[in-house]
């Protein structure tokens, strides 16, 4: 899609220091030749059916669908991976990669813990030492996936520089990969930061349409009306969107975390409230004040809690091809509850946004129509920050849904 | 066209190069500290303007910029603060920064501003030889010289880099992030020598560079010795007071650098 390599129109590129461009030109040449090569790819293959569990299935959510009176909901399971999101389909690639290029450590940032997770549980299974890199803020809000982790071996590091949380993250995982590129590769968890990584987690993770696309087909006889994901960086959205990028009738929606409210501080919606820049390796669209300075954003979910957008992304706003669009905190809150009480199925807080859009987009599409959401994760995670949102305690339960 | 120091700074001696954090702990302070630095010896001097989120800086220069931001220093000011030390300071200027608030200025704005102020040139660790384009128009308008840097595995790229090197090379000494260390391991000697075989613009080492000691030892075989993290140090403990400490420290370095 992009005119030259690693970049998406004016946004991508590789703004990095001297430091890491020798690994980066290295990654870059090994990605393009294992990516064509047999046997990686049946490797990786046989890892994504067997190990993670790929294909992952695209449910019709009838009790949804009925409920909301307008287009068929159809999910696409990202959350019954193994490690429950979407993240294992990029990891798997890339810690694959990094064994065949002989590296030996891998290092990774994470919002949610989910990617984390994911890193973790790549690098026990093709013997790799791992180091996980988790804004403080996060680690108290995601103890859980700490701790799972630390059960898979890997070595959390807390961030405690900047906002503790995902920017953060990166930063310190940039840092230490300038120390020590030799023997490790950093494992980047979306769809992001400097070329080559962009291009390579976006066709990790377009399995996902590569799938969606041929499920709805048959189930459908046709193209759904719009596909929709949530955005933080961008990786279950780019791989949820990206085949469909070339079916002109198909909307592809990406749901921002607009947190208290887009005309709120405390927000993470880089489409609404950001402007290009160059930031983490890419020029693309971030939040920043009148100086260029990075805003600390603010989301209930940690995995969209970032200041910025993937190039791609960026590249299909300008475009016109994609929209994004908002979802609050008390949106996606109610869409978690929503979801887990008319499907029995528990949404990441994540995922949680795009099934609130969809909730909105439904009825005003006619019943014939279908809507693809990509559920990216499962909601375990977030027991306890809804909890704490709902203002539960001591457990006992006695919620509001409507 | 104005007429670019950088070169001069080189021409007789071996260069000492000081770095420090516009806005720490204040504009007025920095400008007070610029001077007391040039006065000291230091041949060229690079001013930093802070950036939220430094990939390259260790946690000495992080924490200067934090505290640059806390006390709200703009670009615009620090043009502003600069500008007023005409004819107090021959030393040429560099600002240093990361590529957002610079394209966030506006290119051509920024630069504009950097020959009228009187900045002979810009260092921008995350902006690698292959995205120079982003900007080089802009600095050959005005006459400012953008620094290439050089890193210790940049191997087979150091060719590419240094035949289009201007002003002078920053060679950074050692893997990772800025800060004080107390060892060097990096082959100098031979990275000396590989980049030489492109270019005679002149190679300064920086990164990690705090002692007198290494200062001698590097500038037997470096043009010049860049020192950043371990004045940021300074400045962090005697804040106001900083001018004895920074002008003994300087004297100290210069006087090794010019005796190795």
């Amino acid at each position: 899609m992009s005119e030259k390599p690693g970049r998406f129109g004016e946004f991508g590129g590789r703004y990095v220091p001297e430091t890491l461009m020798p690994a980066l030109t290295e990654l870059e040449k090994n990605y393009l030749s294992y990516k064509r090569d047999r046997e990686f790819n049946e490797e990786l293959d046989y890892l994504l059916s067997e190990y993670a569990g790929r294909p992952s299935r695209l449910y019709k959510a009838e009790n949804m669908s009925r409920d909301l009176g307008g287009a068929k909901i159809y999910l696409k399971r990202e959350d019954l991976n193994h490690t429950g999101s979407h993240k294992i389909n990029n990891v798997l690639g890339q810690c694959l990669l990094a064994k065949k290029m002989g590296k030996k450590r891998i290092i990774a940032e994470t919002g949610a813990g989910q990617h984390g997770v994911a890193a973790a549980t790549a690098a026990a299974l093709l013997g790799l030492d791992c180091e996980i890199f988790m804004g403080l803020e996060d680690t108290r809000r995601q103890e859980l996936n700490v701790w799972r982790m630390r059960l898979l071996g890997a070595e959390v590091r807390e961030v405690t520089s900047g906002s503790m949380t995902l920017k953060d993250a990166v930063n310190e995982t940039l840092r230490e990969w300038s120390r020590r590129v030799n023997d490790t590769h950093y494992a980047l968890g979306s769809a992001m930061g400097p070329h080559p990584f962009p291009t390579m987690v976006r066709d990790f993770q377009s399995v996902i349409s590569r799938e969606a696309r041929a499920q709805i087909l048959k189930k459908e006889g046709r193209l759904p009306a719009a596909v929709v994901a949530c955005v933080g960086g961008g990786s279950n959205a780019i791989g949820a969107f990206y085949h469909f990028i070339n079916d002109k009738d198909v909307k592809l929606i990406g749901c921002e975390a607009a947190g208290k409210g887009l005309n709120t501080p405390e927000n993470a919606a880089t489409v609404a409230n950001g402007r290009t820049g160059i930031f983490h390796g890419m020029k693309s669209l971030f939040c920043q004040d009148e100086d260029g300075q990075i805003s600390p954003v603010y989301s209930i979910s940690a995995g969209l809690d970032y200041p910025g957008i993937g190039p791609e992304h960026a590249w299909l706003h300008a475009l016109g091809r994609a929209e994004y669009s908002g979802v609050s905190d008390e949106e996606a809150v109610k869409a978690f509850y929503y979801l887990s009480r008319t499907e029995g199925i528990i949404p990441a807080l994540e995922s949680a946004h795009a099934v609130a859009y969809a909730i909105k987009l439904a009825g005003s599409l006619p019943k014939d129509e279908s809507i693809i959401v990509c559920l990216s994760g499962r909601g375990d995670k977030d027991a306890a920050v809804v909890a704490e949102y709902a203002g539960i305690k001591g457990g006992t339960i006695c919620v509001k849904t409507e | 066209m104005r007429k670019n120091g950088i070169a001069a700074a080189f021409a007789n001696n071996k260069a000492f190069i000081a770095y420090l954090m516009a806005g720490d702990p204040s504009l007025e302070k920095t400008r007070e500290y610029i001077l007391t630095i040039a006065g000291a010896g230091a041949d060229i001097i690079e001013i930093g303007i802070p950036f939220s989120d430094p990939v390259a800086e260790g946690e000495t220069i992080q924490k200067a910029g934090l505290r640059a931001l806390a006390s709200k220093t703009r670009p615009v000011r620090i043009f502003e603060m600069i500008a007023s030390l005409k004819g107090e300071i021959s030393a040429p200027l560099l600002l240093m920064t990361y590529i957002n608030p610079v394209f966030n200025y506006g290119y051509d704005k920024f630069f504009a501003e950097c020959a009228e102020c009187g900045v002979d040139g810009v260092i921008i660790p995350d902006l690698p030889f292959e995205e120079h384009g982003e900007i080089l128009t802009f600095c050959e308008k005005y006459g400012t010289v953008l620094i290439s840097l050089i890193a210790p595995l940049s191997g087979d790229r150091i060719g590419m880099i240094a035949e289009k090197a201007k002003g002078y090379i920053y060679l950074v000494s050692s893997m990772g992030v800025t800060g004080v260390r107390n060892e060097i391991t990096t082959d100098i000697v031979s990275m000396m020598r590989e980049i030489k075989k492109y270019t005679c613009v002149p190679v300064a080492v920086g990164f990690g560079v705090q002692s007198p000691e290494q200062a001698a030892s590097l500038s037997k075989s470096a043009d010049g010795v860049i020192t950043g993290s371990a004045i940021v140090n300074i400045i962090s403990e005697y804040g106001d007071n900083a001018t004895p400490a920074l002008e003994k420290y300087v004297r100290s370095m210069k006087s090794a650098v010019m005796n190795p």
